[in-house]
């Protein structure tokens, strides 16, 4: 089950000829799928683009109505090579996931249905997790659609113009035989807007059709001679057939005056910001209308060389805004102009940052030095802001992510924690996934990371004769690819390394949709696949399952073993316990609903007792729930904040666990509150609150007596 | 030309600032209701991934008159161009003053003052707090108006969600033109928690309308004397001691007395005037002295925590703390971890001792005591256990870790006697210094090893590079990390 129920947004889906969708823009990209008679979707989950995933699962009635078939795919790989269903047959089909980290896993499938063409529609959606908030690498997917030859269509962020994207997408991967990149930056993912809907279409052709009717054409398959004639092919057919299609359907924009001494190349994706950065300088209004000339790339690649070459000429200079490095579009520009023979100056990364986001701030300070340069009788404003003073700004403090409250994976670095102190520093390689949080503080535990699923495979190189290495592993990237390329690799090459799988029962990190080896009934899929048998089934010999990990003693003695333990091979701890996130979302509600039928519950949380606890704070650093935090010290003698558990507190017993096993202070305790007791038990516990009230009052009296 | 810009701007920006789990979507998507049922167009986009969980987040409206042609909507709010800032926390306000959200010239910023600490702050060895004054103080002058309050208090009270409040606090800042009904018709047309959200939103709306208010600060009450014994102390305390001393004095005999008795509050006294004696005006040193020495001889040992985890007070406050209702039932356990150590300091001085020093003695009795024990303060047996625990108070001054208290007290009262005279900052970064010491078990260890280390390393020094700078700098290290290793290099370079 995913962090959320999608009801709502199916319903969305439904939507008919001339209602109006109001939504997030990459829910927006699911209907236009449905609009556009896509046959089959594909995809992993990932942000910015999960709730395209979710949404797709939960929408499993609709889609059967259609005739569409979705998958969830395994990975992004399995996801690309499902593309392989346009190959031969006039099939629709659409595959999304997080870029550019899965445009790396699935760029063997991609090269391969980029070389041999399409006869279908086939799109890509890519949700380019670039920029502020990002948690990859910042990298541009621009490079993958070159060096494959697909490509990249980057629509201005409006949701009208993303679902049309989505329409001109599938037609013009038809009309040039190519797949078709469709790049959503991750505010445009999230964005909420409106747009006019249109029906569903059921798709021309189903799957089961075209599996019914198979048709094999080996010039489609990517082995010599047909390798080479793709190349040629791709080159003398389907580049001139794509950019025909740009041109023909308009797919750029232009926007202020035909002619002018300079002018702005934008991607589309960033027209918005550079409107609004024009705006703050008195160069466009509200509504694009623009006192420069600005040609607005909704096609990112290939460039169109008559469009380009129209723009620039009798322009002294164009500025081109592209975010992110290398700078192809202005490599390109470059070269078109020369073709062109024009002699217009391209201005791109002179005035503006190399790297990071190209927010409105940032594009006006560009624009200020381009036009002082190039239009220097243009007055503009002065948008800067004075700093706030250093003094204060330094009161600040960073906000890193962290394990959210009752996180089951923080006992296991805990327990990491505590083991450092028996046997000192150890090489840690972490994987991607919530546990990748190990790195920061308060536990600060992690060397490297490799790539999702990687964790063991980037331990891979260690092999010290007496201070085993230990690698991270989620369940999530576990079934992605690590049973193979870690623990595979790991029992054929012999190493000696701890691997640790997380396996918390969901994958977590992109909300908690389920897994082959999540514990929970899934009507359409199936789970219970434990990660033990897989291993085992894979030659582990050396397996441990702690099944609490907020057990400290037993998640501490496991990893303490497959530390020190004399056997050789590969040492895998599965970690278990559920993701509390999607426990609670569970629990919460079926509690609620006990307390008010008034039947027994048992609520549990933590507490700090303030008058014994002297404010030192280990317990935070070995612990760091969200729900474990400081107050000012209600002592008047002391000065040190004291620490002190809030009311989110989910009663895990991390705290107490800690406590005892670091042997830290007996401030903490642990508060059973029973509401709706049962009769014996509510006038047992009475009659014990009364004795133990009576002797109470006797002492505070007698201690009143000796006191100032 | 700027004004070109101006004059089509028919739009209103909103930028939220939460952390992860506030519920800043649901605020947006309130915000766009709102207007879209006024007529308005709305967009609201966000940056959640990984920021989600328990990082800062920052969401972004935009609200636009509609009309015939559709306005182009930025993605992300542009410094000087943002109308309305609301923030969830008060350091959330400071983060949006340091990204420029906030202007004089523009900006309503409605910030909540009350602090979620984030983790450096939390995970500090001593006091690493932000100051939240200095963010109230910047608030004020950056925002065309601040409204700042206790959003968290404001929560607690209407039994709702920090959203609600902050919704509510938007409607009631009449920053946005739209009247208090479809505000609250927004939160019905949500239908999830309708009733208690309508109570978040009411007290957001009034907190809107009042000055700017911290949360609420502790109020220590100057000690009053109600025994004999105590006016008797209590006089001393006056006519003894300077006036900068005093207030620190009465509470430190009152823990006393309560800790031990009022001849054990006396010596105290007796230490603190000895040191008087010594000091003069302003009294810094004493003063601060009057504070520490009280927290040493008040050290927590197995009978103080036995006796305040039983109290009726300590009762009540769990039941209050844990929010516990009419008629619910609270089981209190506690998390001790007596170690040999603990247990023997607890004995007579010469019993201790030697379990202490005898290995195999001590090992075969360490058996017992290395686990931690689950203590069931509510049940009956273990109410009468720690009662029994705490009744060994009049013994104390027999028990082993009385006796080593006390040396190393008097050792301490003994260089600041020494010191007090030529130089008094160094006398009171001495006093200053019982910082280091405090918890228990590992902590406690670490704490007094980290003060006799630099203790020794200080008296190490030639009397002229004795200096208080010195001593103020290796307490800091040893507060660094628990490591110890940044104490260790800055005592190894020395």
């Amino acid at each position: 089950m995913a962090e959320r129920s999608f009801a709502a947004e199916v319903e969305l889906l439904k939507l008919g000829e001339g209602e109006t969708f109001t939504g997030e823009g990459i829910l927006a990209v699911t209907k236009a799928l449905l609009q556009s008679g896509v046959a089959y979707v594909g995809g992993y989950q990932g942000s910015p683009i999960s709730h395209l995933m979710d949404v797709f699962a939960d929408a499993n009635d609709l889609l059967a109505s259609l005739g569409v078939h979705f998958e969830a795919s395994a990975s992004e790989a399995t996801a690309a090579a499902m593309l392989a269903a346009s190959v031969n047959y006039p099939l629709r089909g659409a595959v999304a996931w997080k870029s550019v980290v899965g445009t790396n896993v699935a760029s063997d499938a991609l090269s391969n249905v980029a070389s041999g063409g399409v006869t279908g529609g086939a799109l890509v959606i890519v949700g380019e997790d670039y920029g502020e908030g990002s948690s990859i690498m910042q990298e541009r997917t621009h490079a993958f659609a070159m060096k494959s030859q697909m490509w990249l269509i980057d629509p201005r962020p409006n949701l009208p113009s993303i679902v049309d994207a989505v329409e001109q997408g599938f037609r013009l991967s038809e009309a040039s035989n190519t797949p078709v990149m469709l790049e959503l930056r991750v505010r445009s993912c999230h964005m909420t807007g409106s747009f006019v809907a249109k029906d569903n279409l059921r798709p021309a052709m189903t799957v089961d059709e075209a599996a019914a009717a198979p048709v094999r054409d080996t010039s489609r398959i990517v082995l010599p001679p047909a390798n080479f004639l793709h190349e040629v092919e791709k080159v003398e057919k389907r580049w001139p057939a794509g950019i025909a299609f740009v041109r023909e359907n308009r797919l750029n924009e232009w926007f202020g005056p035909d002619e002018g001494e300079v002018g702005l190349i934008v991607q589309g994706g960033l027209f918005n910001s550079l409107n609004r950065a024009m705006e703050l300088l008195g160069l466009s209004d509200a509504f694009g209308a623009a006192r420069l000339p600005v040609y607005c790339l909704n096609v990112t690649y290939p460039l169109i060389p008559d469009e380009v070459a129209a723009f620039c000429r009798g322009k002294r200079a164009v500025l081109v805004l592209e975010e992110g490095q290398p700078e192809f579009i202005e490599h390109e520009l470059n070269t078109l102009v020369r073709r062109a023979d024009l002699q217009t100056r391209i201005v791109g990364k002179e005035v503006l940052p190399r790297a990071g986001d190209y927010t409105a701030h940032v594009m006006a300070q560009g624009l200020r030095t381009f036009l002082a340069e190039w239009q220097p009788a243009l007055d503009l404003p002065d948008l800067s802001i004075a700093p706030l003073p250093a003094p204060v700004a330094a009161q600040i403090p960073q906000r890193p992510a962290g394990f959210c409250t009752g996180c089951p994976e923080r006992p296991v670095f805990t327990s990491m924690k505590l083991l450092e102190r028996e046997l000192g520093p150890t090489h840690v390689s972490a994987d991607i996934g919530c546990h990748l949080f190990s790195i920061l503080p308060p536990f600060n535990i992690g060397n490297t990371t490799m790539g999702y699923g990687l964790g063991t495979a980037g331990a891979s190189a260690f092999k010290p004769k007496d201070k085993r290495a230990i690698a991270v592993m989620g369940d999530g990237g576990f079934w992605h690819n690590g049973l193979t390329s870690g623990i595979g690799n790991a029992v054929f090459n012999k190493d000696d390394t701890v691997t640790v799988i997380v396996d918390n029962g969901y994958s977590a990190a992109t909300g908690g949709q389920d897994i082959l080896s999540s514990r929970a009934d899934n009507r359409a899929r199936t789970t219970r696949h434990p990660i033990e048998r897989a291993v085992r089934g894979i030659g582990a010999g050396w397996v441990r399952t702690v099944d609490r990990t907020y057990d400290l003693k037993r998640m501490m003695a496991a990893l303490r073993e497959a530390m020190t333990s004399p056997e050789r091979g590969p040492k895998i701890v599965v970690a278990q316990s559920e993701c509390m996130l999607n426990r609670q979302r569970r629990e919460k509600p079926r509690v609620r609903k006990a307390m008010s039928e008034g039947k027994r519950v048992v609520r549990e949380r933590f507490g700090v007792d303030p008058d014994t606890c002297t404010g030192d704070h280990s317990c935070i650093r070995l612990s760091g729930c969200p729900s474990l935090s400081i107050k000012p010290n209600p002592d008047p003698l002391r000065r040190d904040p004291v620490a002190h558990v809030d009311n989110s507190c989910v009663g895990c017993g991390l705290c107490g666990e800690v406590s005892h096993a670091a042997v830290l202070c007996p401030s903490f305790y642990r508060a059973s509150i029973v509401a709706n007791p049962g009769r014996w038990e509510g006038r047992w516990k009475a009659l014990r609150s009364r004795l133990i009230g009576a002797l109470q009052k006797r002492d505070a009296r007698l201690r009143a007596a000796r006191a100032f | 030309m700027a004004a070109a810009g101006e004059a089509t701007r028919d739009r209103i920006g909103i930028a939220i600032l939460a952390l992860g789990g506030q519920g800043g979507g649901v605020l947006a998507d309130w915000i766009q209701e709102v207007a879209r049922h006024h007529g308005w167009l709305a967009q609201g986009t966000s940056v959640p991934g990984v920021a989600q969980r328990t990082g800062s987040t920052v969401y972004y409206v935009e609200l636009a008159r509609a009309g015939d042609r559709l306005p182009i909507l930025a993605q992300m709010p542009t410094p000087g161009d943002v109308d309305i800032v609301v923030a969830s926390e008060l350091m959330e306000t400071g983060r949006a003053m340091l990204r420029n959200f906030s202007t004089a010239d523009r900006t309503t910023l409605i910030g909540s003052t009350h602090r979620i600490y984030a983790i450096a702050e939390k995970s500090g060895m001593g006091d690493s707090r932000g100051s939240g004054e200095r963010i109230v103080e910047a608030a004020a002058r950056r925002a065309k108006r601040f409204i700042g309050f206790d959003m968290e208090a404001a929560t607690d009270r209407s039994g709702s969600v920090i959203s609600a409040v902050m919704f509510g606090a938007l409607g009631g800042s009449g920053a946005l033109p739209f009247p208090r009904e479809a505000f609250e018709q927004a939160i019905r047309d949500s239908g999830i928690a309708v009733a208690s959200n309508l109570r978040g939103f009411d007290e957001g709306f009034r907190a809107a309308q009042a000055p700017v208010a911290m949360p609420d600060a502790i109020d220590h009450a100057v000690p009053q004397p109600t025994t004999d014994a105590g006016r008797a102390l209590h006089g001393r305390i006056l006519g003894e001691l300077p006036a900068p001393a005093h207030e620190a004095a009465l509470h430190g005999v009152q823990r006393l007395m309560d800790y031990q008795d009022a001849g054990y509050a006396a010596l105290y006294l007796d230490r603190l005037r000895a040191v008087a004696g010594l000091d003069a005006a302003p009294w810094e040193a004493t003063a601060e002295l009057a504070r520490h020495l009280a927290l040493w001889m008040s050290y927590e040992d197995t009978i103080r925590v036995a006796d305040l985890k039983s109290r009726a007070t300590r009762f009540e406050r769990v039941r209050d703390e844990v929010k516990a209702g009419e008629g619910q039932i609270v089981g209190i356990t506690e998390f001790m971890h007596p170690r040999l150590r603990e247990v023997c300091e607890t004995l007579p001085a010469g019993i201790g001792r030697f379990i202490l020093e005898s290995p195999r003695l001590s090992s075969w009795l360490d058996r017992f005591f290395r686990e931690g024990r689950h203590v069931e303060t509510t049940s009956l047996r273990w109410f009468l256990m720690l009662r029994l625990l705490a009744a060994l108070r009049p013994l104390r001054r027999r028990s082993l870790r009385y006796a080593e208290e006390q040396e190393r007290i008097e050792h301490w009262l003994g260089d600041i006697r020494t010191s007090i005279a030529q130089d008094p900052a160094l006398a009171l970064g001495l006093v200053r210094s019982q910082r280091l010491i405090k918890g228990y078990g590992d902590t406690f260890d670490r704490g007094l090893r980290n003060f006799q280390a630099i203790r020794a390393a200080l008296f190490a020094r030639p009397p002229a590079e004795r200096r208080a700078q010195w001593l103020d700098d290796a307490c800091a290290q040893a507060l660094a990390d628990d490591s110890g290793r940044a104490l260790e290099d800055m005592l190894a370079a020395a």
